[in-house]
């Protein structure tokens, strides 16, 4: 009943929305102050949009993380701190799917949407994975405006972006500011909802869902622990940090 | 530099010396030599909040090419690229000065103007400050550059100073080149004076590099009567300049060859029509359009709002201007108060975004809505009447008009304004220009109290 309510009151409703919905600005939704989040548009504790995010992660079909350049690239310590994070976040969801998106380059002459997703037809990977919920994190603010109001007008997929810098009013759900610390408050309150409902992971941590494409080229295995991966930080691999990235180019806060 | 040059006098193109030029720093007499960029290289960073409202501030009375040239100097700007037209030309030769004195790190003259703001868009794109400005047929000339910077996420100022479009040739005050401007994706503010234009374009380089603005700057004022002219400017100390622009917080990725993954700067190429999907196309625009919306807040915190409101509480008649015409306005208020016509004005700093809302709050009382503007087509009025229209039962007169370099006496908005609430016939507003109609009784009553 509760969510019914919340939907029937929402600015930024989940979609399909129709052909060409107008974008949450042009609904009056802008960015959330510090501390806050946004949750169907309105503006609410940012705890409560993180728990928001959480309750559709962990209820909702095929749900999956989108991971972006700034944390798919080892750009600096701090970059490779919240790819570890991320990864964190994904061992809180049973069965999640994880499928990057490693650069903004339209994919031509067809994306394999078990591969990647892409922000100019980012509803081909959604459609694709019959993917119903998902979040963006690490994505180049433009980019990810564009790929949410794309699903919210073409796709049934409830949207989050947990962003780095002033937050996303076109996902369903979003909070701002969040550096590797941030994510990790995220990751405390997906567990605490996990375990307020219920659900339990796998005893032996293969959470995450491998899509079949992902599946073949790691020898039919299905599943796999997100905590097996992890970027590693050597400067003398040729990683951004050995090229003057600083992890202060990207950190927001403590 | 020898010594003879040190100590020659620096004039502007009309022989006048610049008086804000700096005093040329005393030759070091252990090496003979001075340091031309020293008094660069001692310049503080400050934060925006310290430059803008902390730091005292001592008047000086400049040209606003000189306003322009000093708020650049105190801006911490990489990169301009200059090229001359009628009357911006003057504006640009200083920043070449700045350039000598290392204000500014690189500066160059384009071939024309679809180069330099292809040439400002490529600096941009790679992460530096860059600044420029133009007038007129420059501006037009430029416009497909300047058009998809917004579209390339590029924070950039470039400032226009108004004059008149061909044809026939003519070199005079004409902002009719701002309706051009208004739909490029780019904020728009537009100076009053020379005070506002040394604000506007340091707090302009601010507000676009915001990352959920990440948008080009178009900073507008009228040729000559701001650019020339010489009027009072309150600025802080030159040893201070703002925060370096931080490429790596825009909302796209910047254009860096040698730090991998390189690939990723050259991803999107927003100009390969083919690879580009109608829906992609679409939300990119949307994109824009809410950065816009989203630099109000911004616009509040650091210009005092959008717009500014004189006497407008309780006034009959408002008179709504931006640009020059705002001083027109201002003593056209003064002169009706003094004939007790209860009269206020409303001086749009920010036409985008547009202060719609503002408008609708300040506007439903007023029973006369005059909007006297330089140049023919009234672009302000078209915005204005669209914002307020269901929340005011104002009448509307789109005008007076001047253009083609006339100048407005305060007399043509004073007539309007008599004409407006009397039913008299005008004698420069044409009925087609003339929206909404007051209720005659009304009006009869508002007749007697005056």
């Amino acid at each position: 009943m509760e969510l019914t309510k919340e939907l029937e009151d929402a600015i930024v409703a989940p979609g399909p929305q129709g052909f060409h919905p107008p974008s949450a600005a042009e609904l009056g939704v802008l960015t959330p102050d510090k501390g806050h989040g946004l949750k169907f548009g309105h503006v609410v504790a940012e705890e409560l949009a993180m728990e928001a995010m959480a309750r559709t992660m962990l209820t909702r079909k095929n749900a999956t993380i989108f991971p972006g350049p700034l944390v798919l690239w080892n750009w600096n310590e701090h970059a490779a701190d919240k790819a570890r994070a991320v990864l964190e976040l994904a061992a809180q969801l049973p069965e999640v799917l994880v499928i990057p998106m490693p650069d903004y380059r339209p994919k031509y002459p067809k994306v394999e949407p078990e591969e990647v997703i892409n922000p100019n037809h980012p509803n081909l990977t959604i459609w694709g994975n019959k993917i119903e919920a998902c979040i963006f994190i690490g994505v180049h603010c433009h980019y990810a405006n564009l790929t949410l109001k794309m699903i919210r007008a073409g796709t049934n997929c409830w949207t989050s972006a947990i962003c780095a810098e002033q937050g996303h009013e076109d996902a369903m759900f979003t909070v701002r500011d969040s550096d590797a610390a941030k994510i990790r408050r995220v990751v405390a309150v997906f567990k605490r909802v996990r375990e307020e409902m219920g659900i339990k992971l796998p005893e032996n941590g293969e959470n995450v869902r491998f899509t079949g494409l992902q599946s073949r080229v790691h020898d039919g295995i299905t599943h796999t622990n997100p905590l097996n991966f992890g970027p590693s930080v050597d400067p003398e691999s040729g990683n951004a940090a050995a090229f003057g990235h600083k992890a202060e180019n990207m950190k927001s806060e403590g | 530099m020898s010594e003879g040059l040190e100590a020659e006098i620096k004039t502007n193109p009309q022989g006048d010396p610049i008086t804000s030029a700096p005093e040329a720093p005393k030759a070091d007499s252990a090496k003979g030599r001075k340091d031309p960029h020293g008094a660069a290289k001692s310049q503080v960073e400050v934060s925006p909040e310290f430059m803008f409202f902390e730091a005292p501030r001592e008047r000086e009375f400049i040209t606003g090419s000189e306003c322009a040239k000093e708020a650049v100097r105190r801006s911490n700007v990489d990169m301009s690229v200059a090229y001359p037209i009628t009357p911006q030309s003057e504006t640009l030769q200083l920043i070449g000065v700045l350039y000598g004195e290392g204000y500014v790190k690189e500066f160059y003259r384009g071939e024309e103007e679809y180069g330099v703001m292809s040439a400002i868009a490529g600096a941009s794109r790679a992460g530096v400050r860059a600044f420029t400005a133009t007038a007129g047929p420059g501006t037009l000339r430029g416009l497909e550059p300047i058009v998809s910077w917004a579209g390339h996420r590029l924070p950039a100022v470039c400032m226009f100073t108004c004059r008149v479009v061909n044809a026939p040739l003519a070199i005079q005050p004409d902002n009719i080149e701002i309706a051009y401007l208004l739909h490029s994706g780019m904020l728009v503010f537009h100076a009053e004076n020379q005070q506002d234009l040394f604000d506007f374009i340091m707090k302009a380089f601010i507000i676009s590099e915001k990352n959920d603005v990440t948008l080009p700057v178009g900073v507008c004022c009228d040729g000559f009567f701001v650019t020339h002219a010489r009027g009072y400017c309150a600025m802080p100390d030159k040893k201070f300049k703002l925060p370096a622009r931080d490429p790596y917080r825009g909302s796209v990725p910047v254009l860096d060859a040698e730090n991998p993954p390189a690939r990723l700067s050259r991803d999107a190429p927003v100009q390969k029509s083919n690879f580009m999907a109608y829906n992609i196309h679409a939300v990119w625009q949307q994109e824009v359009w809410a950065g816009v919306e989203r630099s109000r807040k911004y616009i509040e915190q650091y210009m005092d709002g959008l717009l500014e409101a004189q006497d407008v509480d309780g006034a009959d008649v408002l008179l709504v201007a931006s640009g020059s015409a705002a001083a027109q306005s201002r003593e056209a208020v003064r002169q009706c108060q003094e004939r007790g016509i209860k009269a206020g004005l409303i001086k749009i700093r920010s036409l985008r975004p547009f202060p719609t809302n503002e408008l609708r709050k300040l506007c439903g009382k007023a029973k006369l809505i005059v909007i006297p503007e330089f140049n023919y087509t009234g672009w302000l009025a078209k915005d204005v009447a669209t914002a307020i229209y269901g929340f005011s039962n104002a009448k509307i007169v789109a005008g007076p008009h001047v253009y083609g370099g006339m100048s407005m006496p305060v007399e043509m908005i004073t007539d309007e304004i008599e004409c407006g609430l009397t039913g008299k016939k005008s004698n420069t507003v044409p009925p087609s220009a003339i929206m909404g109609v007051a209720d005659p009784a009304a009006v009869a009553e508002f007749m007697k109290s005056i």
